[in-house]
């Protein structure tokens, strides 16, 4: 009786278990279903490559093109702001701040991670916006203000990570280098941050992962415009911050479309998470 | 009902005067064998003292013996440990009922992070205990039995992780007798200990014996002395020697027995 | 010697620049932390009154106050807990008490470290084309739970195993030596020395859904009326800030439900954290 019990319980929690594989199989369906059709009937070359956009029209014209290279532009942009700034608060909290202040900085990232991103999108767009429009020039509404804003959007993935990783590194190297002579400074560059690259390689990817798939935050400062950026002052477009406007009124072909940019960006984001994986993999067998 | 096959001269003893029998029994972590060929007899309301160099296995003998192996991933073993006659290993034995009928204390007291009460009244409720008033004297009659219920009646509401070691460690053995176990396993229960709590522990393990079978790894050949009916050496997995205490201990027939008592090794 | 020399001096100049912009790279982000919050709070707070809390909101959000949007976003986010915490926590006693690494628990951490790296706007999706049109449950409280809850389930996982690994494997030992079942063990001895590491991580989930908006605006939907039924369509705090933004319906009000909605996601990670440090100080105590 009891035995018998104690199986069931387990047998129940290993199907509990398994909701997780089955949600993400039912999610990689799903979206498949109802973006390929469309993708594959363009041809998936026409759909990526094309910058034609014009839903609306008769037949309509459904190539993503511009917003592929604007979420890049984004993404790149994201990254150039947010990893130096990053690895350096890593740096900053694993070996030079004091004991007191690393303690404090954990705490304030995760804040940073738990402020919702409206209020990001909507902080860049009443106080960076008209920053760069009077400095910089432009609209204001822009890939750069975006790229800023989603820069300092990655850091608590970035630092956290990277900060666990360069904490992970093995007293001894550290030790090692100091006693060759070399100074703190040369220590962390020289041996630390390389002897830390798995980590803060997998801290990069994932960072990139959350700048790729941010939607409202973008919509808010990136101006929403479907030419292709000729600057990185012009307004733009991204992969997803035209599904998040277009959802909510597209019908028929256009809603299939949107969906079918739904699976780029999803096979983008799996592809992702899998070179993540890899990395990680990597700094636990190192 | 058909029972696993037993060796008649296994059977004699199970009707007879063993209550634990260790039957050509070895152990494997993995491909690592910890325990070879053990064939080792514990009589009926008699003290057990395994001792011998540490690593040799004596824990996972102990841990065999209560299938609490069955926890620690790649363990497997071949041979058979009989109690009252059974195979503690067949794939009829109800392993939650055995740990019932065979407690342990570990080399550390684990106080559960709850009360004294509830501490002793786990095993019981495991066991689906729900009267309060059953609970209570089971709780009573274990910590008289363990020589404390003096120092705890109006200490049960306490945290227990607030007794000392010494406490700590008694209360880990009351609250094993109140599931009414009939063999109990320590493992070098005295080894975190200052000399009174061992002495209490010691004294309370010779009274038991009455009502029950004990099997110990002793912390020091003193004590294996002091406390053993039988003794047992164990050297790297193997069985060196097994005989009853007073004799092993004056008149070890083993080299390597003797040079392990008076102390030339391990 | 001269070179050396040289070297050694340069080496000390790149040392202290390198560490002047590390410093300055810190305290700049501890800045930016400081005055999105200062901000929000600067311009919102004044803006809050109980009346806003407590009033429905006139004319699409211009008038008015808030009080529709705050039952949504907590009955939403209840209704993501109550799904998936059982089902988080159930996962994570499997995979650290019910079997050893294999294959499964590989596919499973798997995953759920892919499910954690889905973007939100996927989710909502997803959650349109499922629960919306396929199940045919409409924007509603229940489409937007269940997809809520699909998301934050990585979340709860993870925190979850984390804290049950905490538990010091004696006591294992000691519950099964008492003759516990496996199911005992774990309800009498693992979850309650869990549990403050597996609440931080519903914390944070929470903290999680109420501030979604891309999963939530596709399943839930954006009306305005207060919520009766499990099928009815709501409009969360975070959905509500964003249109009052984006369609530029009243700035004051929009600073004014950003100012709740910053102090909601705060307190909620500030609770978490305390009980982080709280649960880190006990281990430390027991061990």
């Amino acid at each position: 009786m009891e035995a018998l019990r104690e199986r069931l319980i387990g047998r129940a929690l290993l199907v509990v278990a398994c909701s997780v594989i089955l949600a993400l199989a039912i999610i990689t369906y799903f979206i498949f279903q109802a973006g390929l059709p469309i993708i594959v009937r363009l041809g998936l070359d026409d759909f990526l490559f094309n910058t034609r956009w014009q839903p609306a029209e008769e037949g309509g014209s459904f190539g993503i093109g511009a917003m592929v290279l604007g979420s890049l532009w984004v993404t790149l942009g994201a990254l150039v702001v947010g990893v130096p700034l990053g690895l350096a608060v890593a740096v900053f909290s694993a070996e030079l701040a004091p004991e007191w202040l690393s303690t404090l900085i954990r705490p304030a990232i995760q804040l940073l991670a738990g402020i919702p991103s409206v209020i990001y999108g909507f902080v860049g767009l009443m106080v960076l916006v008209p920053w760069v429009r009077t400095h910089l020039g432009g609209p204001g509404l822009s890939v750069l203000t975006a790229a800023i804003v989603l820069g300092i959007m990655i850091l608590p993935n970035i630092i956290s990570i990277s900060e666990d990783s360069l904490r992970a590194v093995p007293a001894a190297y550290r030790e090692g280098a100091l006693a060759l002579g070399a100074t703190r400074w040369q220590t962390i560059w020289g041996v630390l941050i390389p002897a830390a690259r798995s980590g803060i390689g997998a801290s990069v990817i994932l960072g990139m992962g959350r700048a790729l798939g941010e939607t409202m935050a973008v919509i808010m400062m990136i101006g929403n415009s479907l030419q292709v950026p000729r600057s990185l002052l012009d307004p733009a477009t991204t992969v997803t911050s035209n599904i998040g406007l277009e959802m909510a009124y597209a019908s028929g072909e256009h809603r299939e479309a949107l969906f079918a940019t739904g699976v780029v960006l999803f096979a983008f984001i799996m592809v992702l998470n899998l070179a993540a994986n890899a990395f990680s993999r990597r700094r636990l067998q190192a | 009902m058909t029972t696993a096959p037993i060796s008649a001269p296994a059977m004699e003893r199970a009707n007879g005067n063993t209550k634990l029998e260790v039957c050509d029994f070895s152990a494997f972590y993995g491909n690592e064998e910890v325990l070879r060929g053990i064939n080792l007899p514990v009589p009926r309301n008699e003290i057990l003292a395994v001792f011998g160099p540490a690593g040799g296995g004596k824990t996972t003998l102990l841990r065999s013996m209560n299938r609490l192996v069955d926890n620690t991933r790649g363990a497997h073993h071949r041979g058979r440990i009989l109690l009252d006659g059974k195979d503690v290993f067949a794939p009829d034995v109800d392993v939650v009922n055995l740990r019932r009928r065979v407690g342990m204390i570990f080399a550390l007291p684990v106080p559960l992070p709850m009360n004294v009460y509830d501490n002793i009244a786990y095993g019981p409720r495991m066991s689906g205990g729900r009267d309060r008033k059953s609970l209570d004297e089971a709780v009573e009659r274990s910590l008289q039995r363990a020589a404390m219920w003096e120092e705890m009646k109006d200490r049960l509401e306490e945290s227990a992780l607030h007794l000392s070691g010494g406490q700590q460690q008694r209360l880990s053995i009351a609250r094993v007798l109140a599931m009414e176990p009939e063999v109990i396993l320590l493992d070098e229960p005295t080894a975190a200990l200052a000399p009174v709590s061992t002495m209490k522990i010691e004294q309370m393990l010779t009274d038991l014996k009455r009502q029950c079978t004990i099997v110990i790894v002793p912390h020091s050949i003193q004590q294996a002395a002091r406390l053993a009916d039988h003794a047992a050496f164990i050297l790297m997995g193997e069985l060196v020697e097994y005989r009853p205490g007073n004799e092993l201990f004056t008149a070890p027939s083993d080299r390597r027995t003797e040079e392990y008592i008076t102390g030339r090794f391990g | 010697m001269t070179a050396g020399k040289t070297r050694r001096a340069g080496a000390q100049v790149a040392e202290r620049i390198a560490f002047a912009l590390i410093w300055t790279s810190a305290l700049a982000t501890l800045a930016v932390l400081a005055f999105i919050v200062l901000y929000i709070l600067d311009l919102g707070l004044p803006h809050v009154s109980w009346r806003f809390l407590t009033s429905a909101p006139e004319e699409m959000g211009r008038e008015g106050g808030i009080l529709p949007t705050i039952i949504g976003t907590i009955v939403l986010t209840l209704g993501a807990v109550a799904i998936a915490a059982p089902l988080g926590i159930g996962a994570a006693v499997f995979l650290t008490e019910y079997t050893w690494e294999s294959p499964v628990t590989r596919a499973i951490r798997f995953g759920a470290e892919a499910l954690a790296g889905v973007p939100s706007i996927i989710f909502g999706l997803f959650g349109f084309i499922f629960f919306v049109t396929y199940l045919k449950m409409g924007w509603s409280i229940l489409s937007g739970s269940l997809t809520l809850a699909i998301m934050i389930l990585p979340t709860i996982i993870r925190t979850a195993e984390e804290a049950i690994r905490t538990v010091p494997n004696p006591y294992r030992d000691v519950s099964f030596g008492l003759g516990a079942t496996r199911w005992q063990m774990v309800t009498s001895v693992v979850l309650p020395n869990a549990l403050p590491g597996i609440i931080t991580g519903i914390i944070l989930a929470i903290g999680r859904s109420v501030g979604e908006t891309a999963a939530v605006i596709f399943t839930a939907g954006t009306a305005l009326n207060m919520p009766t039924s499990l099928v009815s369509p709501l409009r969360t705090m975070a959905v509500h800030f964003y249109i009052l933004a984006i369609e530029g319906i009243s700035l004051e009000k929009a600073y004014a439900t950003g100012a709740i909605l910053i102090i909601t996601t705060l307190t909620v990670n500030v609770l978490a954290n305390w009980l982080i440090v709280r649960a880190v100080r006990r281990h430390r105590r027991k061990s």
